[in-house]
């Protein structure tokens, strides 16, 4: 029997992942094919393994019509083939990163418990078992872990504030409502390794003694909703979610609620009132979630990579996970490698590579081949950067003092073609879809924002951009004026005329 | 055309208890009818005991739920930054003249609905289009058409 891996992820799923598993069934052969996560290494997907004596060999990007040519060159033996990459373990663009958080994606069937068990699955939630919340939280403190979906907060002290806060009832919100364009991590960590995510949310609910959890999920995830929910119902089945964890009478459950199509409600208040069953508004703040949180009680969210890195951390101690990154960025982050690149995918590292190596020796350059004109970092409210900021180190501090974000991670390249007047314009028509509706600045200046634009009076788009950073209620108009900032500043060609 | 009041009727009893559950509601409804029928309104209001202006306002702010029948064949083209930078402008233009439609509308045949999304989370393989629930990666304006093409003759 061979055993031959196709990954069953969106993204492989999207380049004909099916067809070429029907392919290589129909081989007259005994195979057994594991449907596993990806690897991240989205540019050569869909990315088949052969196992071999010597470890998985990797042949991609396959389509169905190349099986047939794989199967004669003796692929299913690990034989060269013009698509075979060597080992999968070799692969520079694999093999140089920190994989912490995404240690089993790719590695393993996603849905596969025991597969979890084996790869160092559930060791963090049997340490934290015996400890009391107080300790789970301090050594969550000590990893020095930030949220992962953009605002960077640490993760540490919010715990700790919803733990002290009393409460009858309290809640884990998990944000998984991604909607940051250039961006896939979370997708491909509740596709690949949903334990994983599961695993993280159980921890929190023990620490902050919350017993339900919530997933907030965006629509336009739906693989995600069926690999969770699938995983949720093993989980509970195996007492790993349920009235009695693992033997320890301690209870914790989740459920997973699928967003409607609004970007807003990743914002953590706009996504409250979206669970609650209401229309995604901002809460003005305070209070804060931790204290009046879901229902009103007091609630922990954490961004899907938040939650995910937890379980390391309690497996190897906060003092590993710190020991990646640089100055208060610690840990690792997901970044995603996405737009006109020719290497797109997802790339774990320690904060602190420049984005220029990132760009460069993973992405390769662009896929069209044309110069790099411009790379947006961390969303659509992330800055328009230039080659002459490829040095920067990707750390929290280092983009905010250049006015820029490091976000969610999602790094999105644009060639020579792009028109940065057409970008900033679309960060405002972005910003007038998804508005909210709440505060005026938001609601009405990303309207004015775009006209501005179209009229091309920059001077007064300036003024608008102060205006909109200082007094919106939330990151959605604050923030809007980044990429218009940065492209009236970096490209005043694009805006002649 | 009358709609299974009794169908909407079991679907709110499934979700009017748990809760804030209106959302799963709309969903399933949406899931069963296509859409969310202005008959079902009432329905939900009673259920949660919430204003039928409170169902309608949660409705009409969500860009996923519809309150008419879409097209047989929805099609949906990202909008966003990344498909961008792979020339989905120029694809999204295409797309409108090849199906006779503008975003956002259903044809008068009722063959083709289009919609604009903003972001697949597949943006390492842009531009993407989604075709009745199907991801389709690295479209250009030939795979397109092939595609659609491929649909038409079945």
């Amino acid at each position: 029997m061979i055993n031959v891996y196709i990954p069953r992820d969106t993204a492989s799923l999207s380049m004909g992942a099916d067809d070429v598993a029907a392919a290589i069934e129909a081989l007259p052969e005994e195979i057994n094919i594991i449907r596993n996560g990806t690897w991240g290494m989205t540019f050569l997907e869909p990315l088949v393994e052969v196992k071999t004596d010597q470890g998985r060999v990797a042949y991609g990007p396959v389509t169905a019509a190349d099986v047939r040519g794989l199967y004669e060159a003796g692929f299913l033996k690990g034989a060269d083939h013009e698509l075979c990459h060597g080992l999968t373990s070799e692969i520079n663009y694999l093999k140089n990163q920190d994989r912490l958080t995404f240690a089993r994606c790719g590695l393993t069937d996603p849905l596969s418990l025991s597969q979890y068990i084996d790869n160092d699955g559930y060791n963090g939630l049997s340490n934290a078992l015996k400890l009391s919340s107080k300790e789970i939280v301090e050594e969550v403190t000590t990893s020095g872990l930030r949220g992962r979906g953009g605002a960077a907060f640490p993760t540490g002290i919010k715990w700790n504030t919803v733990l002290e806060t009393e409460g009858t009832q309290k809640y884990i919100c998990c944000n998984a409502d991604e909607g940051d364009s250039g961006t896939f991590s979370d997708r491909i960590l509740m596709e690949c390794d949903p334990f994983c995510l599961i695993e993280g949310m159980t921890i929190a609910g023990i620490a902050a003694q919350a017993t339900k959890g919530y997933i907030y999920l965006r629509s336009e995830y739906p693989l995600c909703k069926v690999v969770l929910n699938e995983a949720i119902n093993i989980a509970r089945r195996e007492n790993y979610l349920g009235d009695d964890i693992c033997g320890s009478g301690k209870a914790f459950d989740i459920e997973v609620r699928i967003g409607a199509g609004s970007y807003v409600c990743g914002e953590e208040t706009a996504m409250l009132e979206s669970l609650e069953g209401k229309r995604g508004m901002i809460r003005a703040k305070p209070p804060l979630p931790a204290h009046v949180g879901l229902f009103g009680k007091p609630t922990i969210i954490n961004n899907v990579l938040s939650l995910a890195s937890v379980p390391i951390i309690m497996d190897k101690g906060g003092e590993y996970y710190k020991d990646f990154g640089i100055g208060r960025s610690r840990g690792t982050i997901a970044f995603q490698l996405t737009g006109n690149i020719k290497c797109g995918g997802l790339v774990e590292k320690a904060f602190g590579i420049t984005l220029g190596e990132l760009i460069s020796e993973y992405g390769q350059g662009t896929y069209s081949g044309n110069e790099i004109k411009a790379v947006q970092v961390g969303g659509p409210l992330g800055a328009y950067l230039a080659e002459r900021s490829f040095d920067l180190p990707l750390d929290y501090e280092a983009f905010s003092e250049v006015g820029a974000v490091l976000g969610h991670g999602g790094i999105v390249v644009f060639d020579e073609t792009a028109n940065m007047k057409d970008q900033a314009k679309f960060a405002f028509d972005f910003c007038a879809i998804e508005s909210c509706g709440k505060c005026t600045p938001c609601r009405i200046g990303s309207t004015r924002g775009a006209e501005l634009i179209e009229a091309g009076n920059f001077e007064l788009t300036e003024e608008l951009c102060e205006l909109m950073d200082t007094s919106s209620l939330c990151a959605m108009g604050g923030m809007t004026p980044i990429p218009v900032k940065s492209a009236l500043k970096n490209w005043p060609e694009d805006f002649e005329k | 055309m009358t709609i299974d009041l009794e169908k909407a009727n079991e679907i709110v009893a499934r979700f009017k208890d748990v809760e804030g559950a209106l959302l799963e509601c709309l969903h399933a409804l949406q899931h069963s009818f296509g859409y969310v029928p202005a008959e079902t309104l009432d329905i939900m209001a009673d259920g949660f005991n919430i204003s039928r202006a409170e169902v309608h306002g949660v409705i009409s702010y969500y860009h996923d739920f519809k309150t008419s029948p879409t097209g047989r064949t929805v099609v949906r083209v990202c909008q966003a930054e990344a498909c961008q930078s792979m020339g989905s402008r120029h694809l999204s233009e295409h797309v409108q003249k090849k199906l006779g439609i503008n975003m956002g509308e259903t044809g008068a045949d009722g063959n083709y609905s289009l919609e604009a999304v903003y972001c697949f989370g597949n943006c390492a393989l842009s531009p993407n289009i989604e075709i009745d629930g199907k991801l389709h990666a690295r479209v250009g304006p030939d795979k397109f058409d092939e595609i659609i093409n491929a649909g038409e003759k079945l």
